[in-house]
């Protein structure tokens, strides 16, 4: 194998497990160590520069880090990344001077964006302290897209969503709220410089050719739909016994939703196997724990009908079959199922839909009615037009579509400026020893053996009686510092420098979860075989040194390798040394 | 700082015959400085007791005094320890031994431990031929002291102080072979192929096991000029041969080419298979062992491997014939006939 180019940030990036499964890229061990040390505000900060609404990830968040956090792979569970991040919201002191502080001076660009959601939100929050003039676009009277919308308030307090909302409203946004933007032609022939859409997936999936659909109309909703009635206070109640159809996150938030306006005999029911489910496994067990049965493999058939009243639900019970790897749900044969239901929520998934761009407007879609987007610059055909959020490439998440702000932000700033679009700024990044003596290090680098902490929840009685009072009541700082003592720091890195080695093997012989071999080189396939302990997760990386002395070369598994520092510490030479390695994406500007 | 290792190994690593890791053979975190040879000789032995399915408690560590003899804290936590006075080792292990003679007795010493102090012992349990495997770390300097030369540092070697010894080196290998011992081998600290097998084989052989394993003291003595750094012993090491230990269970389906192969039945019936042979050398034969030793010495090479092998010899058990049994588990009914053949030996001298 070649030696390992170190050089390359993306090298070290992508050994913090959790920073690189982030869209955002938020620099995740950094923060955790500021909250086990009480740091909150500096800890939000981070996470603000990053993705802009901690305290709403900190609860909302489909949380990619974690399947990525490298605890899991040594122990049964990852550290509980999401809601530590709300640990650091929750206790933050003043903020506000730590962010940009308006008036900024006018640039003489103008800016558009439709859409109040996380997507807009974000390109706001990077432009605006550039000096370009913003204009926000939302049909509803507050900012926050299907933050507000879709995320119910026992998950996400409207304090907490108002609060960020109004950080970004605040550096000096012209809002347009209750304007819905209804000609794509009509915004561009204004003197914007550019226009941002980020207006998400609006549109619900209905199930509008089964049997019994019209009929029922009156008691069947559409889950998305529903919802923001609900947020906006449109519905307030619902029948005694509820069907929600779909396996989603979407269907979780209707259920829920469902017992605490009137539903007392709420059920999901889901086509797929339990298993997979699309929602979040906490979203079903949350869900499980409010006495909502999950009943899979059931498929609907017709809505039953009599006298004009719904009355419930056929469903077809099907067995999943396993053919060429793929997947059928094949029916059992045995006789339909009727389940009761007062209301039915759909919630089978959700699509795009721009009715208020022209197909003239100089925007391609495809076929399938999406717009043609470049996936790094966010750009659309029109050289002004740029996409982001659920609307530029369908239904994904909030840290996803902040993600994409950042990325529109850039295209856009370049845009103005005149500039290639594809000439991004290369990330930040700085990598520094953390040895502060023979055996001391800037960092904890005592490795627990806690398991992971569990967030209290508040009495079910209390919250099922009230659709706003929030369920979950977060770490407490004592519980937030012991779950941020199990992070491992991956960001702090094993650098190696050959010159300084003299192979004494005191690496080899203190690593607790033997990653370090000195071997002869090899393939990579080859050499993975032949390590002290065989490095079979090819989707980490083998860190290669160049030839030593005897002509061996150290190689180094990153797949469970601890971040103790005992290899640096047991290092006579110094060969070893542990560096901090922070990686940020560079914002526009 | 810190002072503890993780609990946290590998998730995938292997286990033995027995059901136990790796992880189950290791012990304390070492306090010795990093980088030090020992730590390397440590987890040469752990990884040997891993490979030979050793039960923990069939074996006693025992060692005298210096940073060699303190790393038995460092290994095989769950085996029985005791660390003696400086230099008598060699006698709290007769001792053990001749009480239980099926644990396994490994000894811990160091070039000062043995070639100085524990001189006087350790050419008196050669004698003995006693069942135990013998490791000196050899840095050729008293590290504990801060790394004045030992006996056994070479002639011309330079010290970190810069300077050089003017005294001859005890060579503690060709003494032992001298002397008689029935199991001579020579390693290198920073050579785990070889060490292992070498301590697998010492621990299967049927009497005293010597092994001089040459240990830089990364402090004190792995300075320019000296003889005993890690950089002058790998530019000087000459292998005798690479071999390998072939426990009694397995089958051997290693071929080698004819002339080229030579293995060695143990006396527990396990293998010592080596492999290209210097011709003017066999480790069966006293005298050719020898020879290679002082020629070595001439050429100032550091050879290794397994120099001398004598199966034939009794172990002390052996040769003072002591019962089957351990002589611990021996209770009053075995001990003593009673007062009957009391009466009869008395009647007898009457």
């Amino acid at each position: 194998m070649q030696p390992t180019d170190i050089k390359n940030p993306e090298y070290f990036h992508k050994v913090v497990d959790c920073q690189y499964a982030c869209p955002a890229h938020t620099p995740v061990p950094e923060y955790i160590r500021l909250i086990s040390q009480e740091k909150y505000t500096e800890a939000y900060m981070i996470n603000w520069e990053s993705n802009v609404f901690p305290g709403v990830l900190g609860r909302t968040c489909d949380r990619p880090c974690e399947p990525a956090c490298r605890r899991g792979r040594i122990e049964e569970e990852p550290v509980a990344i999401c809601r530590l991040k709300r640990v650091a919201a929750d206790n933050k002191g003043e903020v506000k001077p730590f962010m940009p502080q308006g008036p900024f001076s006018f640039n003489g660009k103008k800016i558009a964006l439709v859409g109040g959601g996380p997507a807009s939100l974000t390109v706001a929050r990077d432009l605006a302290p550039l000096g370009y003039e913003i204009h926000l676009f939302d049909e509803q009277f507050k900012g926050g897209g299907f933050m507000r919308s879709q995320i119910p308030s026992f998950r996400l307090p409207e304090s907490v969503l108002d609060e960020e909302v109004n950080y970004i409203l605040d550096l000096g946004i012209h809002t347009h709220f209750n304007h819905f933007v209804h000609s794509m032609e009509e915004l561009l022939s204004q003197d914007y410089d550019a226009v941002f859409v980020g207006t998400g997936a609006p549109k619900g999936r209905d199930l509008p050719d089964l049997p019994g659909r019209n009929e029922g109309a009156k008691k069947i909703h559409i889950g998305i739909n529903w919802l923001a009635n609900v947020a906006f206070e449109h519905t307030t109640n619902i029948g005694k016994k509820v069907i929600v159809l779909g396996g989603g996150n979407t269907a979780m938030d209707c259920c829920r939703t469902s017992r605490r306006l009137g539903g007392e005999f709420v059920k999901v029911v889901v086509r797929s196997p339990y298993s997979e489910m699309k929602a979040s496994p906490w979203e079903k067990e949350d869900a499980m724990h409010e006495d909502i049965p999950i009943v899979d493999n059931h498929v609907p058939i017709e809505f039953v009908v009599k006298d004009g009243v719904l009355k419930g639900l056929n469903f077809e019970k099907v067995t999943p079959i396993f053919e060429n790897g793929k997947r059928k749900l094949v029916p059992t044969g045995e006789p339909l199922v009727f389940i009761e239901a007062d209301d039915v929520l759909i919630a089978i998934g959700q699509e795009n839909s721009f009715p208020w761009i022209e197909r003239s407007a100089g925007i391609d879609f495809d076929k399938w009615g999406m717009p043609v987007v470049d996936t790094l610059t966010h750009a659309s055909s029109h050289p002004k037009v740029f996409f982001g959020g659920d609307s530029a490439w369908g239904p994904k998440n909030v840290i996803t579509a902040v993600a994409h702000g950042h990325q529109a932000a850039i295209s856009m700033d370049l845009f103005c400026r005149n500039l290639p679009l594809t000439q991004r700024p290369s990330p930040f990044v700085n990598l520094v020893s953390q040895k502060m003596g023979l055996h001391e290090w800037a960092y904890e680098s005592d490795v627990v053996n806690d398991v992971r902490y569990t967030v209290a929840q508040a009495d079910k009685k209390i919250t099922l009686s009230n659709r706003k009072t929030e369920v979950e009541l977060g770490f407490t700082k004592h519980e937030g510092c012991k779950e941020a003592e199990r992070c491992l720091n991956c960001d702090i890195q094993t650098v190696f420098v050959e010159d300084k080695c003299i192979e004494c093997d005191a690496c080899v012989d203190i690593c607790p979860t033997t990653c370090i071999t000195f071997i002869d080189n090899a393939e990579e396939d080859e050499l993975r075989q032949l390590l002290n302990m065989p490095a079979l997760n090819t989707s980490q990386d083998l860190y290669v040194s160049a030839p030593l002395k005897t002509k061996r070369v150290m190689v180094k598994d990153e797949d469970v390798c601890l971040h103790c520092g005992l290899c640096a510490e047991r290092c006579p030479t110094s060969a070893w040394d542990m560096h901090k390695f922070l990686y940020e994406v560079t914002k526009a500007g | 700082m810190t002072f503890i290792k993780p609990k946290f190994r590998h998730p995938d690593l292997p286990t033995n015959k027995l059901g136990y890791t790796l992880s189950y053979y290791e012990g304390a975190l070492s306090t010795l400085c990093a980088g030090c040879g020992h730590d390397s000789i440590s987890a040469a032995i752990i990884q040997s007791a891993f490979e030979m399915n050793i039960e923990p408690h069939k074996l006693a560590k025992l060692s005298g005094i210096g940073c060699s003899s303190k790393t038995p804290a460092y290994f095989l936590s769950n085996s029985h320890g005791f660390n003696s006075v400086h230099g008598r080792m060699p006698s709290v292990a007769t001792g053990a031994n001749m009480a239980n003679k099926d644990l396994i007795y490994l000894g811990v010493s160091g070039d000062g431990d043995t070639a100085s102090i524990g001189m006087g012992q350790f050419v008196h349990v050669i004698r003995r031929n006693l069942k135990m495997i013998y490791i000196v770390m050899n840095n050729g300097c008293y590290g504990l002291t801060k790394g004045q030369d030992s006996a056994t540092a070479d002639n011309g070697s330079i010290s970190k102080s810069g300077i050089v010894n003017q005294f001859q080196a005890i060579d503690l290998c060709g003494l032992a072979i001298e002397l008689g011992a029935t199991f001579v081998a020579q390693s290198f600290s920073g050579d785990k192929k070889q060490l292992i097998p070498l301590i697998k084989a010492g621990m299967a052989h049927n009497g005293f096991a010597f092994i001089n394993v040459i240990s830089p003291c990364v402090t004190f003595n792995n300075n320019k000029g000296s003889t005993k750094s890690y950089d002058f012993v790998r530019d000087h090491l000459e292998a005798t041969g690479t071999f390998d230990f072939v426990p009694e269970m397995e089958e051997i389906t290693t071929n080698y080419e004819s002339g080229e192969k030579h293995a060695i039945k143990l006396h527990d019936g396990s293998l010592l298979q080596f492999n290209k042979l210097d011709n003017e050398w066999d480790p069966l034969d006293r005298f050719s062992a020898m020879k290679a030793v002082h020629q070595a010495r001439e050429k100032n090479e550091i050879i290794t491997g397994l120099l001398y092998l004598n199966q034939k010899a009794m172990d002390l058990h052996e040769l003072v014939n002591t019962c089957d049994r351990p002589l611990n588990t021996l209770k009053k009914e075995d001990l003593c006939p009673g007062n009957g053949v009391l009466a009869v030996i008395n009647a007898g001298l009457r």
